[in-house]
């Protein structure tokens, strides 16, 4: 197959903020040192996170555009962790009425190309779907695909840009340069809190370096006495002035699935 | 020759005593003023035409705002060959396509590369660029030349139907209110990718177009034509006032007067926080049009004077006696009718009146005082010259007496079959045609023109106003069979339809069986194919350009010849009417650039043709009362109209085709057209009150103003003919309607109304006879 190698398959739609980025740098200054803290503080995120294991949520997104439309989704999703790899999705969407029961699985991988699967009940079929969209849109969003699976160190190149306080919390900067070719993105500017290593704000620059979106996560829970996610997610776009809520209905731990749940057959059963 | 002796005003005195005072006193306002300049900037985008209010441009900005910005920068890339399925030029394609991202503000880049092509391979949906990399095989262009070929959203959108011709679309999106630092840099670095390009891949020519590359055209007209044209112009009327008067300092002072008018308006400006633009960077040329008048009145009366053996200072006295009413009240009317402009639909229109309103008024106060002080301090003009001339237009007005009877009615036909052919004119307002075909922006749209047809596109959008209601498959049923309908059009080459994606998902999730290009009939399934695209696509390829957030409303991009107004609102109109008929219960709404510049014209000339129908009635009662004669007002009136029928006909014989910046000609020469007749009917007036007769008054009128109204004609006629060089046709055509309609002007003052008075008056012809014909 030809033109296989050119697409992407499978993206997890995990568990929206948690799963977003942190890490390093700023390239002009202090190279190596950047370099070096911002893996150290990247490796100390993914090494906070590790072992939840599984989850189910539900999950409702609101989009807005610049005229104050605005437009509500809503789904449920489980996800799995996977050991050093992309974790797996399943998302089935709720709303609206037309789309409920199409349900979207997809393994994500670090730099490779992410798997996904789609059933659609009117058609009754699960397709495959092999495509570049990792920087695409997810559901019309001004979430990508890239930004909402999960987290994995290897995703990125880091440098450590510096400290700040937001909201009266102390944060590592950290720029990080994705590794996957068609990424959407040139750069990321991640601050995290010093105390839990929580992602509370990521700036994304575009291919061209200018400023394209600005997500922010509110609101973290305490999960498993280990686990911290945050129960709304919102993302600006600074060019379109279009922007998405996501927000977290309900969220639990270790809810009795395994991979075995995660295949192309599971697709039709989920509801 | 006797002057009128009244006493001479205190005011007069007092600045011929002062000179120096005078002087001192310009040049500070002037310094002060002239700070505000710094203030102004400069808009060159088109949304300076149209009025925040204006139906269409709300119409576009809330298009806008729901779906993607539409303003862009297309790259047209021609393959001498004539073909661009080649290896190279797809190579071309897909490097450009790639480098397209990195212009500033883009958020978008379509071209036949980065086409998200979908087909079926067994259970898989395979989503892919159709140029997916650089290097491409013979093989490979044959295959994409098939697919192409057969993709309603490729062909003839991002190619040529005739495969000559292939589009790399850029969408930019421009940040509200002043865009012109954003343009430039945009049209720069398009510039700098299309020169890059041309001398990679040798046998290429690349065109720019695109909403933002003509916001640049516009500003770089207008920056051009200041920074050459309108010099020039200054230049020659300069060279042509000292040739005339035969004096150095004579132009040298009239040219102060303007410069000063011009940086206290413009620095004015400035204080008040208004803008400069395509249209009010003209302002300098109007107010240039009235100082000068005013000054050569004042300038030739001293040089008369002068010749009669005043000494200097008793020159410039006579000579203000003499022309202070009749420069008052031109400037006033002239005022008035710029002022008039605030009536337009078009907002900078109103600012360039208002700003030459303030500047010809100024230019008056200046030509009465400045002006003097000037002539006080500097040499004594020379007195020699302009005898011959004075006694050609003794003989004119000779020749006037004894003719009048055979010109009248030879000059009143000529002048009734002139106007008669201002019907041949049409409003038409397209923008890519305010550029001749010396700039490259035209020669982009012309080649635009010869591959892919024209570029003036109307979207509508079709409001159903429930989430998902676009998948009904009744709606869709009716977008379709609308967008059959506009591809039936001549007019049209292009219909974008979100119809032609869903038919083609269908076919690809029924394995690509040809049979099911077609709708789906299920009103779930055509969501679910929606959710299932939108999920497949890449960053900035995103489905909002063609639908809103909530899959509420479609839109429908068709691509039309280069239409002129009137055919595009009909065609429009006729769209909406269309669909009407397809769907009464959905609303459509249609928008575009071109469709806002199409409505304008209208827009704007009939706001226009009320502002100077008052203009005139204020005017001539102004002059009514100035000259305090019923019966002189009524002729001035006459006098005043015809100029501007004849200028317009004699354009409906050359060109017939009126853009928004010829119907501010009228406003603009109406200050001059007043001029020449309050200057001869003044003069002839006077000569009447004493007691002369109606043909020596005559005689009188055209001894003491056909030299200056000659004059004034010949210097602004060149002056404004240099305009006519401009590439920019706004400006160009400006300049050749103002020269035609103010010799109109001159001659209709020097033919016309004379005959038509020795005609009016022929019963007070005995001398020392009633001045009923100025005191009624």
């Amino acid at each position: 197959m030809r033109l296989t190698n050119k697409f992407f398959a499978g993206l997890i739609v995990v568990a929206f903020a948690s799963a977003i980025q942190a890490q390093t740098g700023n390239q002009t200054t202090a190279g190596d040192d950047a370099t070096a803290k911002g893996l150290e503080i990247a490796k100390e995120r993914k090494a906070r996170d590790r072992g939840w294991n599984n989850s189910r949520s539900e999950v409702t997104m609101i989009l807005r555009n610049a005229q104050g439309q605005e437009a509500t989704r809503e789904m449920k999703v489980d996800t799995i962790e996977v050991e050093n790899d992309g974790d797996k999705a399943m998302t089935v969407f709720q709303s609206p009425r037309d789309v409920s029961g199409t349900a979207f699985l997809s393994f994500s991988h670090v730099v490779e190309p992410d798997e996904q699967w789609i059933y659609l009940p009117a058609l009754k079929r699960v397709k495959r779907i092999a495509s570049r969209n990792k920087s695409g849109p997810f559901m019309g969003s001004e979430f990508a695909f890239e930004d909402m699976t999960s987290y994995e160190v290897e995703k990125f190149d880091y440098e450590y840009v510096g400290d700040e306080t937001l909201d009266g919390q102390d944060m590592f900067i950290l720029d990080q340069f994705p590794r996957y070719e068609f990424s959407g993105y040139s750069r990321q500017r991640v601050w995290l809190d010093k105390e839990h290593y929580r992602v509370h704000k990521v700036e994304f620059y575009d291919k061209k370096g200018d400023l394209l979106k600005t997500l922010e996560f509110k609101d973290f829970k305490l999960y498993k006495d280990a686990f911290w996610r945050p129960m709304v997610s919102y993302m600006y776009n600074e060019q379109t002035n279009k922007s998405t809520e996501l927000i977290t209905e309900s969220l639990a731990f270790d809810v009795g699935i395994d991979e075995s749940d995660f295949d192309k057959n599971s697709l039709r059963r989920a509801r | 020759m006797t002057t009128p002796m009244q006493s001479t005003p205190h005011w007069m005195t007092r600045c011929l005593n002062a000179p120096k005072l005078i002087i001192a006193l310009c040049v500070l306002v002037t310094v002060l003023a002239a700070i505000g300049g710094k203030n102004l900037y400069f808009r060159g985008d088109y949304k300076v035409f149209f009025e925040k209010d204006n139906p269409q441009r709300m119409a576009f900005e809330e298009m806008q705002n729901i779906f993607n910005k539409s303003e862009n920068v297309a790259f047209l890339i021609v393959p001498k060959g004539k073909d661009i399925f080649t290896p190279k030029t797809f190579s071309l394609i897909y490097g450009l396509t790639e480098d397209a991202w990195q212009i500033p503000l883009s958020t978008r880049v379509e071209s036949l590369s980065n086409y998200q092509h979908t087909y079926a391979e067994q259970d898989d949906l395979i989503v892919t660029d159709l140029i997916a990399q650089p290097e491409v095989s013979a093989e490979r262009t044959q295959q994409v030349h098939d697919i192409a070929h057969d993709t309603p959203e490729i062909d003839g959108r991002l190619m040529s139907a005739g495969g000559e011709a292939a589009v790399v679309n850029v969408t930019i999106q421009l940040p509200d209110g002043d865009q012109t630092q954003e343009v430039m840099q945009i049209a720069t670095f398009a510039n700098e990718l299309k020169q890059q390009y041309e001398q990679a891949y040798p046998g290429h020519d690349i065109y720019l177009t695109g909403m933002v590359i003509m916001n640049d055209a516009f500003a770089v007209a207008a920056q051009e034509d200041t920074q050459t044209l309108v010099p020039l112009m200054f230049l020659v009327i300069a060279v042509m006032i000292g040739l005339i008067t035969q004096s150095v300092f004579a132009s040298i002072s009239t040219m102060v007067v303007v410069i000063i008018s011009i940086a206290v308006t413009v620095g004015m400006a400035g204080w008040a926080g208004l803008f400069l633009s395509t249209a009010t960077v003209n302002v300098p040329t109007m107010v240039t049009t009235l100082a000068v008048a005013d000054c050569i009145h004042v300038l030739v009366g001293v040089k008369q004077y002068l010749r009669e053996g005043l000494a200097k200072r008793d020159a410039i006295i006579a000579s203000l006696k003499l022309n202070v009413r009749p420069v008052v009240i031109t400037s006033v009317t002239t005022a008035i009718g710029f002022l008039m402009l605030n009536f337009s639909a078009v907002p900078v229109l109103s600012d360039l009146g208002n700003m030459t309103a303030g500047g010809v008024l100024l230019a008056c106060v200046l030509s009465l005082i400045l002006l003097p002080a000037m002539l006080m301090i500097g040499p004594t003009l020379a007195s020699s010259g302009g005898e011959q001339s004075g006694r050609a237009f003794d003989g004119m007005g000779e020749w006037m007496t004894r003719n009048y009877r055979r010109v009248l009615p030879f000059s009143a036909l000529v002048l009734l079959v002139a106007t008669l052919f201002s019907t041949n004119n049409e409003l038409n307002d397209v923008a890519v045609r305010y550029f001749d075909d010396s700039s490259t922006f035209r020669q982009a749209v012309n080649e635009h023109e010869k591959t892919m047809g024209g570029m003036s596109n109307i979207d509508f959008v079709i409001y159903t106003d429930t989430a998902y209601g676009i998948t009904d498959p009744e709606v869709l049923e009716d977008v379709e069979a609308f967008s059959q309908w506009l591809r039936e059009q001549e007019v049209v080459h292009h219909v974008l339809s979100f119809t032609d994606t869903m038919k083609r998902l269908n076919m690809n999730m029924h394995n690509d069986d040809q049979s099911y290009y077609r709708l789906p009939e299920d009103r779930e399934l055509a969501s679910q194919y929606v959710l299932l695209y939108e999920m497949s696509l890449p960053y900035g390829l995103d489905l909002n350009n063609q639908m809103d957030i909530d899959k509420s409303a479609l839109r429908i991009v068709a691509m039309l010849d280069n239409l002129g107004s009137k055919e595009f609102t009909a065609f429009e109109r006729e769209a909406k009417e269309k669909f009407a008929s397809l769907n009464a219960d959905l609303r459509i709404t249609a928008a575009s650039p071109p469709l806002m510049f199409a409505h304008i014209g209208e827009r704007n000339m009939k706001s226009m043709v009320w502002g100077t129908v008052l203009a005139l009635v204020l005017i001539s009662g102004l002059i009514v009362i100035a000259l305090r004669s019923w019966r002189l007002g009524l002729v001035s009136l006459m006098t005043n109209l015809i100029p501007a029928g004849v200028g317009f006909g004699i354009w409906g014989m050359v060109s017939g085709e009126i853009n928004m910046a010829l119907s501010v000609v009228l406003s603009m020469t109406m200050g001059i057209i007043v001029d020449d007749t309050v200057h001869f009917l003044s003069k002839y007036q006077s000569a009447r009150m004493q007691q002369k007769s109606v043909s020596d008054s005559v005689r009188y009128a055209f001894r003491t103003v056909g030299m200056a109204l000659t004059t004034t004609t010949v210097v602004l006629a060149a002056g404004f003919g240099v305009l006519t060089f401009s590439s920019f046709l706004l400006n160009a055509h400006m300049g050749l309607l103002t020269v035609i309609i103010i010799i109109a002007a001159l001659l209709i003052d020097l033919l016309f109304l004379p005959a038509f008075l020795l005609w009016l008056d022929r019963d007070k012809q005995q001398p020392g006879g009633h001045a009923d014909a100025v005191n009624q």
